[in-house]
């Protein structure tokens, strides 16, 4: 990193005084960062200011007589800018209009979004042909009208200006027509006597590719299939392989379960179902009464993970402990044949006892999940587990495998190699992936790829596998290309284009055909066709069913049904034992970037991943305590040596991460990614074996003296809740206004009224302003942080809905990036093992707002529908807005943010919502222009807005379902009635700002058994 | 002590003052004209189009509906140009051999748009909707003025902020019957105030505190 940034130095904060002063507080404290809890300067700047950073020190080499010339300058220009000619427009019609096209008014096209094989279902918001935004797909299964960061960031992946944008041939620009005769020739070698044909695809459950792949390789002899996938569920199908003795896809309807297991399992950030999961469960946790039922989850891991942080009990293990806890849980839980140790792992026994118990007594409502990265026996484990507890139908129900070939991805990969070594393979098709990047580090996979005659590689980037290919086939993406996938229950999903490929990119099943008999078919006959082979309707009937399924996004029907398999019940004990204080380092998904494919995607690199809050970054996670005894601080550049390979990564210490494990996510270290994604991170395959990809023990770390700088949103938000200076521990507790509210199940009984604080209603309705008199709509939200699972879905929609730019690590570190909306993670209690907390925040749209008295141009005011406004046009910024808001939701565009220059990018924007510019203050505006559209509509229609009608981008984004938006002026509206609920509370209720946004106070459901 | 200043200066003094404050309002009275003057609204001033399209001829002596070629305008934000079919559903059949046409013709064949010059617009950070205005009352004519006396299509208005806001503040002033709205020569009655405040009510249009907030058309 450049020493100009003026970034925070590294300090060797006194962990041991931070542990003192949280014991001393009773655990009752809520915290969000170490900096916080050491009282850093650092962390006193931004809770002090919202932009501790002194813009005039950019100004670096401006002597003062510039700055007068410069102040001369803009006076005199100042007043003619009002006076800009308006430019001469063009209007463009077409010349035969298409059908249902209104210009002006958005249509929503169903389609999917493959992600490691499996399909989510999304709609499409499409204006005049280009996609603006996704949304969830109500009708289909995996969404149930909720998406993911990745599906929600998919429309900057698909106008990214980095994309590969030609056919390239030996690193020169050709063509798709050179590239079909060159194939054409291959061919006929083949044909006549060549063997070695071998193609290398990532998972495929796609049915049409997998038919035509099988045919391809019925062509050639001796041709091979492989699949791989850099974070594959190899060890799932292994383990189902063990239980089961066949690979077998596992559906969980957590919606059923009482108490949920969680071993090592994030089912709520990434896996085939995530989001459909994490709409299941969070329907578990409603509290509207006394007689609330909630589920129970725990969880045990070694990072800390957005399922970790709503768990109820959640315990640090180490990844490799993992089995040894399981065994003694299946004891526990009394079930007969998993033999293991007591003791073995570093679980309290009686913790242990608890939520065996609590398994044991809820057979047939419980449910084991396992991790993806975890040993094949510890996933039999859970397989017999399930089956021991009576919850297989119940809770959880197998089917046939989703992939249409399962097969061990990184078996697949080692046999590919040494068949390259051996000299065995001729040609090689990768359609998709980038193994040269994400291959483990000894299959030397990018100068093995060297020794294959012809290499042919379609992916979305001219990638560091593109490069080493003799031809580079550009890729559709999934936006623009014919295809299907299948979802998490085995649901045939139909991907749709909404736009022409735009750099004449090609679809796996484009490229696949040009080897066989359907060359020259395009994507769309070749899925339409293969579907009509499969299904019993024919011609007119199979039209119709098509049509109905390019509308729902699935096809009807093809949902695999469960099958009837046994597990077996003793499951031997696999070479993963508990290692004794070595260091072991697990390789997993990154939560914003995955396994490296969304590494350009500027925004899911800037959002602040869960919990760390760490962005533009991965990082060795390492836990406070082992830091500590390694002598190791946050910022510490250090060396990672693994099985004689060592790569260098920059320490962030996690507050909850298990002790003598290092959590290293994939996806970063990108070569050649892009503009945005080559740089960032530290390439984590680079030590990756391919004999433990994904656990790995045995890893040494040495101090480099280096520093590294990692921009950490943790505190940049920091509200000051303090109030005014307290003198005492006691005086200070009295004062401090949590943010957070939190009870137990059984708190929340004894007093339903817990997240109301008396004191803070002594100034409510106190006001030197005449109340504000509404008629007709009065728009507020409600936050239910009992559903809020932390997944910063809602974050990528609100930033593709407003435009909101993406500014870099630079501007970030300077407390400047720009979201609308945070979700800021809150902990309790112990250093080590906190409990942690989401709560999203964006802007209160308060009644009695503080930015607007403070304006001296007017530029934000209160609308007779009690929306707080941004006018653009009238903003100077003076930044007395931001600076008087309590809460912190203000964003500065310091510099021009926004790309004015990009043409890819200008079709990716939002037409309903203003691009800002330089020196404008922005923030959360309820998405006004939803509003209003909607309100145009009802007008149109001689009506009112129907409640629920309007959904803002982050409420439609949520999986949890955790935003409610509406009319707080009917009484009936859900907004309403979720605000009536008695753990309604507003954040700094005694300032009297009185906002529109309020929260739902987080009720715990633990386990009365457990203590702590 | 002799005098500091000489007697003139006096004169001078005040010739300055006044002098200056007299430049400074002709400045400012020049910039004023200049931004209202049609070099910048582009009022009345006619644009070179492809095709010298009358609306004289085709809304006033043809008297076609104006949802004949605008076809969107109840429906969308955008009242919509039409596209190179909507010319070709007549002149198909007249004026086909009109070198006038040719354009429109050459569109059709080629499958090319034809690129009109935009006469009517508003700022980007303007958004204005043609389907609600329409819906509550607000005639054609009152923002495109006599457009069918227009033999070359111009700007009526300056769509200054100030003229949205005349009516933003003060609807009865202009709404007529929506049975009117697409009348290009309907003449307000004597006693538009009364009829346009019996409108307002009957078309449920927002009280101008609605109307005039920021985010009915900035956001």
């Amino acid at each position: 990193m450049s020493s100009d940034l003026n970034p925070k130095l590294p300090n060797a904060l006194d962990m041991d005084a931070v542990r003192a002063k949280l014991a001393q507080e009773d655990g009752k404290r809520f915290w969000q960062s170490i900096d916080q809890l050491a009282e850093t300067k650092e962390y006193r700047e931004f809770l002090e200011n919202e932009f501790p950073h002194d813009p005039e020190k950019d100004k670096e080499g401006i002597n003062r007589r510039e700055v007068l010339k410069l102040a001369a300058a803009s006076a005199a220009l100042a007043g003619l800018s009002a006076c800009t000619k308006m430019p001469t427009q063009k209007i463009v019609p077409y010349v035969k209009p298409p059908e249902e096209i209104i210009p002006g008014r958005p249509l929503f096209y169903a389609t999917s979004m493959p992600l490691a094989g499996v399909a989510a279902g999304l709609l499409v918001e499409s204006h005049m042909g280009r996609p603006t935004k996704i949304e969830g797909n109500r009708e289909h299964p995996g969404s149930l009208g909720g998406t993911d960061v990745f599906s929600q960031a998919a429309t900057l992946g698909l106008y990214d200006p980095d994309r590969s944008k030609t056919v390239m041939h030996d690193g020169r620009i050709s063509d798709w027509a050179s590239f079909e005769v060159a194939m054409g020739n291959a061919k006929t070698q083949l044909l006549t006597g060549g063997t070695g044909f071998r193609i290398l695809t990532e998972t495929v459950t796609s049915p049409s590719l997998a038919a035509q792949v099988k045919d391809l390789l019925k062509q050639f002899p001796g041709s091979q299939w492989h699949q791989y996938e850099p974070c594959g569920r190899d060890n799932v199908r292994e383990g189902a392989r063990l239980a089961f003795g066949k690979p077998v896809n596992t559906v969980y309807k957590l919606d059923q379960a009482d108490v949920i297991v969680s071993l090592d399992a994030d089912f709520i950030t990434c896996g085939p179902g995530h989001v459909r999961y994490t709409r299941e469960f969070s329907s578990r946790r409603v509290v509207d009464g006394l007689d609330a039922k909630l589920n129970r989850l725990y969880v045990v891991e070694s990072m800390t993970t957005s399922t970790g942080a709503v768990a109820d009990h959640r315990k640090a293990l180490r990844s490799s402990d993992v089995e040894a806890f399981a065994r003694e849980l299946a004891a526990a839980a009394g079930i007969a044949g998993a033999k293991g140790a007591a003791g073995a792992s570093t679980i309290p026994a009686e913790w242990t006892a608890a939520a065996g118990k609590d398994l044991a007594a809820h057979r047939g409502a419980s449910l084991v999940l396992v991790g993806e990265e975890q040993p094949p026996a510890v996933h039999a484990l859970g397989h017999a587990m399930n089956a021991a507890l009576g919850n297989v139908g119940k809770t959880v129900y197998y089917t046939e495998p989703l992939e249409a070939n399962p097969v061990n991805g990184i078996e697949s990969l080692r046999q590919l190699v040494s068949d390259i070594n051996g000299g065995k393979v001729q040609m090689l098709l990768i359609l998709g992936g980038n193994p040269v990047y994400d291959a483990p580090a000894d299959f030397n996979f990018g100068s093995t790829l060297g020794k294959v005659n012809l290499r042919i590689h379609s992916g979305l980037y001219y990638d560091e596998t593109g490069e080493y290919s003799h031809w580079h086939v550009p890729a559709a993406h999934f936006l623009e290309a014919w295809g299907d996938a299948r979802a998490y229950d085995g649901t045939a999903s139909v991907i749709q284009p909404l736009i022409q490929p735009l750099y004449d990119g090609h679809s796996a099943n484009e490229v696949v055909a040009s080897f066989t008999k359907d060359a020259g078919k395009d994507g769309h006959e070749i899925v339409r066709d293969y579907w009509m082979g499969q299904r019993p309707e024919k011609d007119k009937a199979y039209e119709a069913y098509w049509e109905t399924s390019l509308h729902d996004g699935v096809l009807a029907g093809t949902a695999f049904p469960p099958i009837s398999v046994t597990a077996r019940a003793d499951v031997a004990a696999s070479g993963s034992a508990r290692g004794s204080d070595d260091i072991e380092i697990v390789f997993k998904p990154d939560p914003s970037v995955f396994d490296g494919r969304f590494a350009n995607n500027g925004w899911l690199q800037e959002l602040s991943k869960p919990n760390t809050k760490l962005t533009w970054d991965n990082a060795a996670m390492i836990s406070p305590r082992t830091a500590q005894k390694l002598g190791l601080i946050d910022g510490d550049y250090v060396k990672l040596e693994l099985g004689g390979r060592e790569m260098k990564a920059g320490i962030v210490l996690v507050p909850g991460h298990a002790d003598n494990s290092i959590t290293l996510h994939q996806g970063y270290g990108r070569r050649k990614a892009g503009a945005v994604g080559t740089g960032p991170g530290f390439n984590a395959n680079l030590i990756r074996p391919s004999n433990a990809p994904y656990i790995a023990s045995g890893l040494k770390i040495e101090k480099t003296g280096e520093k590294y700088y990692f921009a950490v949103t943790q505190h940049q938000y920091a509200i000051d809740q303090e109030g005014h200076p307290a003198t005492s521990l006691e005086a200070d507790q009295a004062v401090r206004r949590d943010l957070i509210r939190v009870a137990t199940l059984d708190e929340y009984r004894k007093d339903p009224n817990f997240a109301v604080i008396e004191e803070e209603q002594a100034t409510k309705g106190l006001s030197l302003y005449p109340a504000f008199k509404y008629e007709g709509y009065s728009w507020g939200m409600s936050v239910d942080l009992n559903k809020c699972v932390g997944c910063n879905a809602c974050v990528v929609a609100c930033q593709a809905e407003n435009n909101i730019p993406v500014v870099g690590k630079e501007q970030v570190m300077k407390g400047r990036a720009m979201p609308w909306i945070r979700v800021d993670t809150y902990f309790r209690g112990d250093l080590d093992a906190p409990e942690m907390f989401y709560e999203p925040v964006l802007c209160m749209h308060c009644e009695n707002a503080p930015c607007e008295v403070v304006c001296p141009v007017g530029a934000t005011v209160h609308s007779p529908e009690g929306l707080n406004e941004m006018v653009y046009n009238r903003c100077v910024g003076t930044r007395y807005c931001s600076n008087n808001c309590p809460y912190k939701v203000r964003r500065f565009n310091f510099m021009l943010f926004s790309d004015y220059t990009t043409p890819s990018l200008f079709g990716m924007r939002n037409p309903n919502v203003t691009v800002r510019s330089r020196g404008v203050m922005e923030k959360c505006t309820y998405c006004v222009q939803r509003i209003n559209a909607a309100k145009i509509l009802s007008e149109e229609q001689n009506r009112a807005v129907r409640d629920g009608e309007i959904v803002t981008a982050c409420q439609g984004a949520c999986p949890a379902e955790a935003i409610v938006f509406g009319n707080i002026g009917d009484k009936n509206s859900r907004v309403s009635k979720q605000k009536a609920n008695s753990r309604n509370y507003s954040l700094l209720d005694d300032l009297n700002t009185r906002p529109r946004t309020t929260y739902l106070a987080r009720v715990l459901n633990p386990n009365p058994e457990i203590r702590g | 002590m002799s005098q500091i200043f000489h007697p003139a200066t006096n004169i001078i003094a005040k010739v300055t003052i006044f002098g200056a404050l007299i430049v400074a309002g002709l400045l400012g009275g020049v910039a004023y004209e200049l931004e209202m003057s049609p070099y910048y609204t582009n009022v009345n001033v006619t644009h070179e189009q492809p095709v010298p399209f009358s609306h004289k001829h085709h809304a006033g002596e043809l008297g076609l509906d104006c949802r004949y070629c605008h076809t969107t305008v109840e429906k969308s934000s955008f009242a919509g140009v039409p596209p190179t079919q909507t010319c070709m559903t007549c002149h198909s059949q007249i004026w086909t051999n009109s070198s006038m046409l040719e354009p429109v013709r050459f569109s059709y064949r080629t499958d090319k748009s034809i690129a009109w010059t935009r006469v009517n617009a508003v700022p980007q950070f303007v958004y204005f909707d043609h389907s609600i205005h329409i819906n509550k009352g607000v005639g054609c004519t009152t923002c495109h003025g006599q457009i069918a006396q227009m033999p070359l299509t111009y700007r009526a208005q300056t769509l200054y902020m100030s003229f949205c806001l005349d009516c933003h503040r003060q609807p009865e002033k202009y709404v007529r019957p929506r049975s009117e709205v697409f009348n290009p020569n309907y003449v307000a009655p004597a006693n538009q105030l009364e009829l346009g405040k019996q409108l307002v009510a009957e078309y449920k249009i927002q009280d101008t505190r609605h109307l005039q907030t920021c985010s009915t058309c900035h956001r």
